[in-house]
């Protein structure tokens, strides 16, 4: 009895004997030895410099063709719009001269340097509400709506709310572009599609208009932001649904940019642009001097990688021979050791 | 507070620091006698919860919130609730209030078992003598002063002197199992005054006060005093000792029951006095996390600093500061210049506060103690007689473990079995007077003994007597010497038979009993180093016999061959035996009376009593060496240790038994300061001069070891006024012991062990001390080394209660240093340092990003990946990784002991290592950023011209900084089960799911549309997904090669054993 006593308590005792608690589970162990690094190093070398050659070359076949129309300079043709004082609906037109097909689609970009959009006081400057078509956000209640990150866009003086408040909707890029080609001194305009500039869940999903129809009876008792010079609803006198906060130019502005210097996509040139004189007809009214930015105009066509951008292709291959050359500095180092087995 | 009041307790022996006056059964003295000062006392209750209901709440906060960290956190929260901060409270709120909970809810958890559990002894039932009747009561209503009956294999409900028991010699028998794990029945006696009282009535009856000291916490000493009252008697004052005292939590067995009076209740039991907590110790590791913590503090303040001055020298410009398109308010305009400084940089701090690693202390805190259950687990330091495996009370230095560099072990019961043997006795005598004196030299060690008689309880114990013709019994002692001798006598005819009305009945070689009357039992104890007993033979004569440790019974003994026994002592000593010697002396009836009313006086003053004692004997018990320590010891030595044996017994025994286990190798020359208390002190400093000398003229210095006593250890270590000059001896010392390989001290008082400890600790290069015991008398250097260990051994539970981890037997100290210590620390550092990492690569780039955002404190990532990335994102696989990685098998690790030194020295979490592994995250965090940065430089990315924003942006970086962090501890991990495998692709996989929901799904909140679809349209995009791959090659790529070039140009012992 006793000793059988004694074996039961010891079994409770003693711990469980499974691979885990004993530290023992079965495990693969892998070393980084010179069997598997180098041609492991070898591989991922070819690999990079094949992706990076491709990439180079599929980058170097794609145009990009950009324009600062700021007017800094005299000779610049926007050199009388630039001058703040006497912008009002100024126009100015940029001349430009294609000696080959541009292929399409060719997007049709405008560019802004020197602008922080990514300022942080400026990108929470909204709301969100208001934007999801949330009629209860077009009123003015002293502290709660529209949101208080709207400030100093939230109301005007008479207490009347601003749709959309906010800097960012309020400072929304205004220039607009009409691109003519110039085909025997006859100007031909050149089709600009405005539609899938932005994002397709913006348009869909994220922003919605307040369904109120029409929609201007939606805005009654609001003001428009005070730098624009059109309300919401009719930002596309063109087409009816590309209007309010759905309008894709203004879902492209509110579309923070990621850096100060950045490019958005303003429309796009389905056909391509056939070799000839083209004239940029601009009505300048966003001032940037102020601020020593720029304003650029840029045409450009993609592939499946996206637009010109040789970074990632330089990348590749610099990353890719970079790794031969480390797999031969590994064989050289192995065969070293190798050789004068007395070295400790 | 504990351990000082142990402390002062132990170097000022015998104090009284103030006493109290226990009036028994609350009645007061006879007028006169002596004021009666009535005294409040604590009730029975014992309260080892920390909280109750009301205050749980906001004493858990207070306890939480002074941790550093957490205060930390707290204040940040704090922060962005008050000022506009860029990102939202929720981020530092949520992980805080996540470990904040976690945290509660498991001390909440411990507290309410504590209550329960003290409920349940509360309201225990407790037989209270009042009025002359036995009234049940609750034990916490129990007052000092009570008289208390207890019932057999019932607990002390409190601390109780026993007044008189239903054993009619007024003894008791008690297991203080749950005190101090001895299962040995110890003998308890009631004063001779007391033990008539048999009923409740007549304990009614008992007129008495107690004066005993305040309560403290050692559970062996007592000292007190009993005053009875008699009818216009003058007072009978009889003294009290721990013998009469009673603890709470022991158990009375074999007594029917007992009457004893409250002296301690509550918490002034000695119990519970003991069950505060002890100091906590810190790891190497915990100090150099704390470092780094500091460092990263001092980064995280400078890049605001950094951040603030550039903002106002880049906002010099108006157009800048303030551009038409982002005009500030007025209110902000009005605000005032320090103001606005002051709120800038806190933004800053709190939008780079996450480079402090919120959860790592939750990590490092679940990794200890998840990782010690494997410690607990080990089926190879389960050990088959004792039938438990090794023990875990503190999960703090699990990684401790792996950097020790001294380890003191206690000689007896730790290196050696402390299973003794009775071998030989010696007697050096003229053959005339032999048989008188063998006689008395066998009752001797017959009567000098603390030894009781287990009696036949069961049936089965009184069959077995009834076969062997003779009554059977079992010894019972604290020390195995004493067992081993008694029984040794038994096998040369005397059998010592029990103890009964203060008699020693001895059945002698011719069958007859002789009884011995036992006057005065005066017990062992380490200071004096021997026990002596007072008898009266059946013939009246009194004798006083005295057993103990040579050195301690040579100068007192004044007639006798002397020098023959002691060369016989040392002989026997030098192979490796345990020596005892006995003394006797015969005391005339007036010595007797003298010795008596000193003892009565006052039990204190006892060294002066046993001298001029005639006559030296040697008994030789053989001491045996535990199994494997002479290859633990090896090993130990072979990973880079320095044993050193801290020893009671003498240099012969001592140096016999390191020379068996191979702490001295035959070759090993060996220094030996010895008996210093003959010399004068210039003495020993030239000897310690001349052997740092040799030592460092030796250059080569084959192997030295040392042995040296406790005296002259006490002169070195004393501070001398008088050799200021000489410089100081500690110095040297300490010199002498660095250069030695193996150092031996003997005769060492416990105190002395912890002070060498304290030596050592306290040296220049402050190594990591380990102290091993199994005794009482190892408890102070336990607690003193950085790393206590107990071993699981004969001598109670003492060491192993208060050590940091207990073992049960010494080799098993191989496995838990070198294989444990090893494993935890390689796995803790690489916690922290990966911690560290992670964090840099996770908020440099939201640095960078302030240099393109005109420091306008915009977050890169969003406030979900802000959130999530310590807490979910990244915390599973590295805590995964600090609990199951395996550098090298653990075969290697014990076949190869020199594999500790590589990690010696906290050689992972060194200045040169911590910063290999910043750079490595700066670095990274450099190409995270600038990789996208050049990538979303002025063009598009998808085939259908859209541009992405910021968001995109800052998901690109955060998915590549994801996948790189996570395959930075891939490669790291050597040892990939399937647990690895699960969580490290698993992590990964949720992030992608997680993302791909948050993005996904339109969130009741419309502050999170930020984010909405964003995931998804960066992975719709050729590019993005041939920059994540190249970002995250390239961030992986300086680490690879590092790796393979370290292995193949400086190959460490490490990889070459892999």
């Amino acid at each position: 009895m006793d000793s059988n006593y004694i074996e039961n308590q010891e079994v409770e005792n003693r711990p469980d004997n499974t691979a885990f608690t004993q530290q023992r589970l079965p495990a693969w162990q892998p070393i980084l030895s010179a069997g598997i690094v180098i041609p492991l190093f070898v591989l991922v070398g070819l690999a990079f410099i094949g992706i990076g050659v491709a990439l180079f070359v599929t980058s170097r076949n794609l145009h990009v063709l950009e324009m600062d129309y700021t007017g800094v300079e005299k000779t610049s043709p926007c050199f009388s719009c630039s001058d703040p004082i006497k912008q009002k609906n100024c126009k100015c037109s940029l001349s430009f001269e294609l000696d080959k097909l541009f292929e399409g689609p060719v997007f049709f970009y405008y560019g802004l340097t020197n602008y922080f959009q990514n300022q942080r006081a400026y990108g929470v400057s909204k709301d969100y509400n208001q934007l999801s078509g949330d009629l209860d956000y077009f009123t003015f209640f002293f502290s709660i709506v529209p949101d208080s990150t709207c400030k100093p866009y939230r109301y005007d003086v008479n207490n009347k709310p601003i749709v959309p408040c906010g800097s960012l909707a309020n400072s929304m890029f205004n220039d607009t572009f009409n691109l003519y080609q110039m085909k025997n001194g006859v100007k031909e305009e050149v089709p600009l599609d405005g539609k899938g500039i932005s994002w397709w869940t913006d348009y869909n999903i994220k922003y919605r208009n307040p369904s109120v129809n029409p929609l201007r009876n939606a805005f009654n008792g609001t003001v428009k932001p005070l730098y624009w010079s059109k309300p919401a609803y009719e930002l596309d006198p063109t087409d009816t649904a590309n209007n309010g906060f759905i309008n894709q130019d203004f879902l492209v502005w509110m579309r923070r940019s990621a850096l100060p210097n950045f490019r958005k996509l303003y429309r796009r040139i389905t056909d391509g642009l056939p070799a000839g004189n083209y004239s940029l007809e601009i009505s300048y009214n966003y001032p940037v001097i102020a601020f020593d930015g720029k304003k650029k105009v840029a045409f450009s066509n993609v592939s499946w990688m996206g637009g010109k951008n040789e970074f990632l292709g330089i990348a590749y291959l610099v990353i890719g021979s970079l790794c031969l050359v480390m797999s031969v500095v590994m064989l050289i180092i192995y065969h070293w050791r190798n050789s004068s087995p007395d070295a400790n | 507070l504990y351990r000082r009041t142990q402390k002062m307790f132990c170097v000022g022996e015998e104090s009284w620091v103030d006493s109290r006056t226990v009036y028994i059964g609350h009645k007061e003295p006879p007028p006169g006698a002596e004021a009666y000062i009535p005294q409040r006392y604590p009730d029975n209750r014992i309260v080892s919860s920390k909280y109750t209901f009301w205050n749980f709440i906001p004493k858990n906060l207070f306890e939480q919130f002074r941790r550093i960290a957490n205060f930390y956190f707290l204040v940040i929260f704090l922060v962005q609730l008050i000022i506009d901060t860029p990102t939202s409270p929720v981020t530092s709120g949520l992980p805080l209030f996540f470990v904040i909970t976690v945290t509660a809810i498991k001390q909440g958890y411990e507290d309410w078992l504590r209550h329960k559990a003290d409920c349940s002894i509360n309201e225990c039932p407790v037989d209270v003598v009042q009025q002359g009747k036995v009234v049940r009561t609750q034990s916490h209503k129990l007052r000092v002063g009570d008289v208390v009956m207890v019932r057999e294999d019932e607990t002390f409900p409190c601390d109780l002197i026993l007044l008189s028991s239903s054993r009619h010699d007024g003894t008791c028998y008690v297991t203080t199992t749950s005190l101090d794990g001895e299962s040995s029945h110890k003998t308890y006696y009631a004063v001779p005054d007391t033990m008539a009282f048999t009923t409740e009535q007549e304990v009614d009856s008992l007129h008495a006060t107690i004066e005993c000291e305040q309560p403290q916490p050692d559970l062996y000493k007592f000292v007190g005093r009993i005053n009875i009252y008699k009818d216009k008697e003058e007072p009978v004052a009889r003294p009290l000792g721990a013998e009469n005292l009673l603890l709470r939590g022991a158990t009375l067995k074999n007594t029917q029951h007992i009457y004893a009076v409250a002296i301690y209740t509550g918490m002034e039991t000695k119990m519970a006095l003991n069950y505060q907590s002890k100091s906590q110790k810190r790891s190497a590791v915990e100090k150099s996390m704390n470092a780094f913590l500091i460092v990263y503090l001092c980064i995280l303040i400078s890049k605001a600093v950094i951040n603030t001055v550039l903002k106002y020298a880049w906002q010099w410009s108006p157009d800048r500061d303030e551009p038409w398109y982002n005009h500030r308010t007025e209110h902000e305009r009005q605000r005032h210049v320090v103001c606005l400084f002051i709120h800038r940089f806190l933004a800053f701090m709190v939008l780079f506060n996450y480079i402090i690693p919120v959860s790592m202390y939750v990590t490092v805190e679940m990794q200890k103690f998840l990782g010690s259950y494997f410690i607990t687990w080990d089926e190879d330091m389960f050990d088959e007689e004792l039938g438990e495996g090794a023990q875990v009370n503190t999960s703090d230095l699990n990684e401790e473990l792996g950097q020790v560099e001294y380890v003191f072990t206690d000689k007896t019961g730790t290196l050696t079995e402390n299973n003794m043997e009775f071998i030989e006795c010696y007697r050096k005598e003229r053959s005339a007077q032999l048989k008188e004196h063998e006689d008395l030299f066998f009752r001797a060690l017959c009567l000098c003994h603390t030894v009781q008689v287990k009696e036949e309880e069961t049936v089965d114990g009184i069959k077995r007597g009834i076969h062997q013709g003779r009554p059977t019994s079992f010894y019972i002692s604290s020390s195995p010497d004493e067992v081993a001798l008694v029984e040794g006598m038994k096998k040369l005819g005397y059998t010592y038979l029990r103890l009964r009305d203060n008699h020693m009945e001895i059945l002698n070689k011719d069958d007859e009993i002789e009884r011995f009357e036992l006057l005065h039992v005066l017990n062992f104890d380490s200071v004096r180093r021997r026990m002596s007993v007072i008898v009266r033979s059946s013939s009246g004569e009194c004798l006083l016999f005295c057993k103990g440790a040579d050195s301690s019974i040579f100068p007192r003994v004044v007639s006798g061959k002397v020098e023959q026994v002691k060369a016989r002592v040392e002989q026997n000593a030098v192979e490796g035996l345990r020596t005892l010697c006995v003394a006797y002396k015969s005391l005339t009836e007036a010595d007797y009376q003298e010795a008596c009313f000193h003892l009565t006086e006052a039990k204190l003053a006892l060294q002066d009593r046993e001298q001029r004692l005639a006559q030296a004997y040697d008994i030789i018990e053989r001491d045996w060496l535990q199994e494997k320590a002479a290859d633990t010891i090896e090993s130990l030595h072979k990973a880079g240790m320095k044993v050193w044996v801290l020893t009671g017994d003498k240099m012969e025994t001592a140096a016999a038994t390191c020379y068996a286990s191979k702490l001295f190798r035959r070759t090993l020359y060996l220094w030996v300061c010895y008996s210093a208390n003959t010399r004068p002190h210039n003495h020993i400093y030239t000897l310690l001069h001349l052997v740092l000398h040799r030592c460092s003229l030796s250059v080569d210095c084959l192997d030295f070891g040392l042995i040296i006593d406790g005296a002259t250890l006490s002169a070195v270590l004393k501070p001398n006024p008088e050799s200021a000059g000489h410089g100081n001896y500690r110095e040297i010392f300490l010199e002498i012991c660095r250069n030695c390989s193996a150092v031996l001290c003997c005769r060492m008082a416990p105190l002395q062990k912890a002070q060498i400890v304290k030596l050592i600790k306290a040296s220049k290069e402050h190594p990591i001390t380990l102290a091993i015991g199994d005794g009482a008398n190892d408890v102070s250097m336990i607690q003193e080394a950085h790393v206590g260990i107990g071993v699981m051994g004969k001598e109670g539970r003492q060491a192993a209660r208060n050590s940091d981890y207990a073992i049960p037997k010494f080799k098993h100290l191989k496995k838990i240093l070198l294989v444990h210590g090893h494993y935890y620390y390689i796995r803790i550092a690489e916690l922290v340092q990966y911690f560290f990492y992670k964090n840099v690569c996770f908020i440099f780039p939201q640095f960078l990003y302030q240099f393109f955002c005109g420091f306008s404190q915009q977050p890169l990532y969003d406030t979900a990946y802000l959130t999530l990335y310590n807490i979910s994102f990244t915390s599973l696989p590295i805590l995964l990784y600090s609990l199951v990685e395996q550098h090298v098998s653990v075969e290697t690790l014990k076949r190869e002991p020199s594999l500790y030194r590589d990690i010696a020295k906290n050689s992972l979490l060194r200045w040169p290592v911590f910063l290999y592994w910043t750079c490595l995250g700066v670095f990274d965090a450099v190409i995270f950023f600038f990789g996208a940065y050049f990538l979303f430089d002025n063009t598009t990315f998808t085939s259908n011209g859209q541009m992405f924003g910021n968001w995109t942006f800052g998901t690109l970086v955060f998915t590549v900084l994801v996948f790189t962090v996570t395959l930075k501890l891939a490669l790291d991990t050597h040892h990939w089960t399937w647990i690895n495998h699960f969580v490290i692709w698993g992590s990964l996989l949720f992030y992608v799911i997680f993302s791909l929901l948050w993005g996904g799904i339109i969130w009741y909140n419309f502050c999170l549309l930020q984010m909405y679809y964003v995931f998804m349209q960066m992975l719709s995009s050729g590019p993005a997904w041939l920059s994540i791959i190249l970002l995250i090659t390239v961030s992986l790529l300086p680490d690879v090669i590092k790796k393979v070039l370290c292995r193949a140009i400086c190959p460490t012992r490490l990889s070459a054993h892999r």
